[in-house]
């Protein structure tokens, strides 16, 4: 088996992990399994991540979202809606209407133009494929992070910041106005 | 020298403002002394300012006090001249014993400062516009002195007729304005600025005899509305709704008198303009004895004087349209003396009468009130032209300069002559009517000689009214060299010099006062009936002389209706239906759309979710589509 | 190598899952879920577009995005927390009060 092939398998592996995954996601009735199925997506995301040399991203995507945003994910369906399952009757009139509809017409221009445009994806790069140049080890992603995207790096520092003390007062339970 | 002529603005204008928001702190007659002490003071200013113009030697000062439009040479600029000093002198003289005389009768009136307020304003209007430097300031005053009036006339508001008067001064008034305003435009095209100085040293340059004409009639328009001319002359009569020394003040000493000081300063143009001239000279004519005609059968007393006040402007405007402006100038000081003397007077009657003005109803009154009989005796003898009145001295110039005038102007002498007979004998049956015979008034009327503070104005009045004529007379012609700086490079028209037909033509008005007011005290000193039946005698022209000829109703018939009709078609169909209906219609419509797009927020974030999507969509489709 | 056309392909597929998901929830922690999804997929055509195009940077924007979406997903969660403990209820539906 070849390089080439081994990425194949477990492209195809992945590949049909997340969709399977998301498929969950959409159609389980209870939230705990909804979050089983992302929590399946999100790590076969991840493998693809490392596929394609994207170390640091694939070890954030685990740490950051199979870890900490799935537990949070978790611990909020336990606080609140274990038990809820979902009817699978539609009280919106015609929404699944409209929105077969509008699947139909993604589905379909994704099917032209996929078969019969002319579309290009990703402009090609002017040399092959440079494993040494996207190889996305610590190392080459802090290079750029930390030089030309500082400043963008120093304001999610602050968006996190106030992420976080904007959930603290959301969620702090409100007492009897003194 | 005359630096300090603002002053004589700037005092009634302090007064006003002062009085305007702290009238009501102050007690009853203090603010009607402070107004009086400002105008006071300002005639003492202009007083002290026109001695070297008294004393011959003064010359023409043009004062500037700060630029306003500088492009069109309008800025607030005095020009301090013989002719002005005269008017501001009248202006303030005579408006302070006026405001003297208001302190009485205006006793009681809950709005007693507010009353001398607006006195205040006016006179400082009055002075700006008398004082003005240029055309623009001149318009100003001539601007505000309009809105006194309609303030003044309108003074007891309550009153509907007292409002319908004020509206009615205004408007007509506005209607005269126009013209003046298309006049200015146009000397300012042809000068390229409004100052007096840069026009009349340029008239002769620049002004074709076209041009003058049309500037000269534009301003006779003016001239016609502020002067109550024919065929503008209808609102003084409905004016008389104010207060009488409002009436007194402005509707016969000084604001109506505007027109005939414009047109007097303005008479460097005039002189290119002959044909303006003798439309001016035939208008005044024809508005004094149309005027004189309707005085002779009013019953009210203060429309008696009104209508003389007309008649009299009319006869300013014959002079000044002779080129006669000494004359002009004259008779308006003499006519502020005397006519004023005759309202104050009437106001102290209606007072006393307790506010009656019907003169059937009076009679008698000479043993009630002495002092006021004696003194509109004086004042009508000077109103009739009898020597050596005031009156008689300016009246007799006016006709011996048309005489001397010649051409056309024998007619306007003719009527001028036949008017003075009719002033006579209409103000003769005005004092007999009032002051002689027997009691004819009300049970419940109990009339009495009016206070001090009422009575000593009328005493200064009447003297000036004696003596005032004697400035100018053919012995000894103090006013017209006291004026000559005013008038240089004018040419005057004199009258003529050689006694003898001075004599015959002295002898002649003496003639008509003296018939006028012998048929006027012999007819109606007989017993009512009597005077009925004299009156009755001249149907139907005494009783179309009675309705003033049917004027207000012929203009309320072809002017005014269709004016209501048109702004009923404007107000209910064009307003009504096409404005606010397009109003509305925006409404609807935006209203209706809000309804139509109403159910797209159906409040379900799904719902948006399918818009935002298929937004996207389209997005990226258009996105692919365009390469 | 795979071609980068099915890494696309794969994440359109996820996109188009998580946006009907979106769509056909109710519940506001699945939707929440699907959103999840459609950024994830996203990430993907970003990490794969940079390997076909010898850009690193492709890797950079990703991480700013895992970033921004922990915070979406902090304050998102505590948002739900606050309603579903005044309401009662996790169901979107119930939600309309901006009905026009």
């Amino acid at each position: 088996m070849g390089k080439r092939m081994v990425e194949t398998v477990i492209f195809v592996i992945a590949a049909l992990a997340a969709l399977a995954g998301a498929v969950t996601v959409v159609l389980a009735r209870n939230p705990i399994y909804s979050a089983v199925g992302l929590l399946g997506t999100l790590f076969s995301v991840a493998i693809l991540y490392v596929v394609q040399l994207a170390h640091l991203v694939a070890a954030v995507q685990v740490i950051v979202y199979a870890g900490a945003v799935m537990t949070l994910f978790l611990f909020v369906i336990m606080l609140i809606g274990v038990d809820k399952e979902e009817k699978r009757v539609e009280p919106l009139p015609r929404q699944r209407l409209w929105v077969g509809i509008l699947a139909g017409a993604v589905i379909l221009f994704a099917a032209g133009v996929a078969l019969f445009g002319e579309f290009v994806w990703v402009p090609a790069a002017a040399t092959a494929i440079d494993q040494e140049a996207t190889n996305g080890t610590i190392q080459a992603v802090a290079e750029p992070l930390f030089t030309d995207w500082v400043l963008a790096f120093e304001a999610t520092a602050l968006l996190l910041t106030i992420g976080a003390a904007g959930a603290v007062v959301l969620a702090q339970f409100k007492r009897k106005r003194a | 020298m005359a630096d300090f002529v603002w002053l004589v603005i700037a005092l009634p204008l302090a007064g006003a403002v002062f009085l305007h928001f702290f009238g009501k702190y102050v007690k009853e007659p203090l603010s009607g002394w402070m107004a009086s002490a400002a105008i006071g003071g300002a005639f003492v200013l202009a007083a002290i300012a026109a001695v070297p113009f008294i004393q011959g030697g003064g010359e023409p000062v043009t004062i500037s006090l700060w630029e306003w439009m500088p492009a069109i040479g309008a800025n607030f600029e005095l020009l301090w001249d013989p002719l002005a000093a005269l008017m501001a002198l009248i202006v303030t003289g005579v408006g302070t014993l006026i405001h003297v005389f208001a302190i009485g009768y205006m006793h009681g009136d809950e709005r007693f400062h507010r009353f001398f307020t607006n006195l205040n304003l006016f006179a400082a209007s009055m002075l700006t516009l008398v004082l003005a430097g240029n055309y623009a300031m001149l318009f100003l005053g001539w601007e505000l002195v309009g809105l006194c009036s309609y303030l003044l006339i309108g003074f007891w508001y309550t009153r509907t007729t007292a409002s319908a008067a004020a509206k009615k001064a205004f408007i007509v008034n506005r209607i005269g304005d126009f013209g003046f305003m298309i006049g200015l435009m146009l000397v300012f095209t042809v000068f390229g600025t409004l100052s007096f100085a840069g026009i009349f040293e340029r008239a002769g340059q620049e002004l074709t005899s076209g041009m003058a004409t049309a500037i000269g009639l534009l301003f006779l328009v003016g001239a016609t509305g502020k002067s109550a001319q024919i065929p503008l002359y209808v609102w003084l009569p409905d004016a008389m709704e104010g207060p009488t020394p409002v009436s007194a003040l402005i509707h016969a000493a000084t604001m109506v008198t505007a027109g005939v000081y414009v047109i007097a300063r303005s008479a460097p143009i005039y002189e290119f303009t002959p044909v303006a001239s003798t439309v001016v000279a035939s208008v005044g004519a024809l508005t004094a004895i149309w005027a004189a005609s309707i005085a002779l059968a009013q019953r009210d007393i203060k429309k008696v004087l009104a209508y003389s006040t007309i008649s009299q402007l009319g006869f300013m405007f014959l002079a000044i349209g002779a080129r006669a402006y000494v004359a002009g100038v004259f008779h308006l000081m003499t006519h502020a003396f005397f006519k004023a003397l005759l309202f104050l007077g009437a106001g102290s009657v209606i007072h006393a009468m307790s506010d009656e003005q019907d003169m059937h109803r009076m009679g008698g009154l000479m043993r009630k009130m002495p002092l006021t009989a004696t003194t509109m005796a004086i004042g009508a003898l000077a109103l009739a032209g009898i020597p050596p009145l005031a009156g008689f001295w300016s009246k007799d110039e006016i006709l011996a300069a048309d005489f001397a005038r010649g051409g056309w102007f024998y007619v306007l002498w003719i009527i001028g002559l036949v008017t003075a007979l009719l002033t006579a004998f209409y103000i003769a049956r005005l004092w007999v009517l009032v002051f002689y015979g027997e009691p004819r008034w009300q049970e419940d009327a109990h009339p009495h000689e009016s206070p001090r503070v009422m009575t000593l104005p009328l005493i200064a009045l009447a003297f000036l009214s004696v003596v005032g004529g004697l400035v100018n007379t053919p012995f000894r012609l103090g006013l017209e060299h006291f004026l000559e700086p005013s008038f240089e490079g004018v040419h005057i028209q004199e009258a003529p010099t050689d006694w003898l037909t001075l004599g015959i033509l002295a002898a002649l008005s003496i003639l008509a006062a003296v018939v006028g007011v012998g048929a006027g005290v012999l007819a109606y000193r007989r017993p009512p009936e009597r005077w009925r039946r004299f009156e009755e005698s001249f149907e139907p022209l005494w009783g179309t002389w009675e309705l003033a000829y049917g004027v207000d109703d012929l203009y309320g018939r072809t002017l005014v209706l269709p004016g209501r009709r048109l702004a009923e078609a404007a107000a209910f169909s064009v307003d009504a239906k096409g404005v606010d209906g397009a109003v509305n219609g925006v409404g609807r419509l935006v209203r209706g759309a809000g309804d139509w797009a109403r159910p797209l927020q159906t409040g379900f974030v799904r719902n948006y979710g399918v818009l935002f999507l298929a937004g996207a969509l389209v997005v990226v489709v258009w996105l692919v589509a365009s390469g | 190598m795979v071609p980068v056309g099915w890494y696309m392909a794969l994440a359109a597929a996820l996109f188009l899952i998580g946006a009907l998901g979106m769509l056909l929830r109710r519940n506001a922690l699945v939707m929440f879920m699907c959103i999840e999804l459609m950024l994830n997929a996203v990430n993907l055509t970003l990490i794969s577009a940079g390997r076909a195009m010898n850009d690193l940077n492709g890797q950079v924007a990703v991480f700013f995005i895992l970033v921004v979406a922990a915070a979406e997903v902090v304050v998102g969660l505590a948002i739900i927390v606050a309603i579903f403990r005044r309401r009662a209820t996790a169901s979107v539906d119930e939600l309309s009060e901006l009905r026009g």
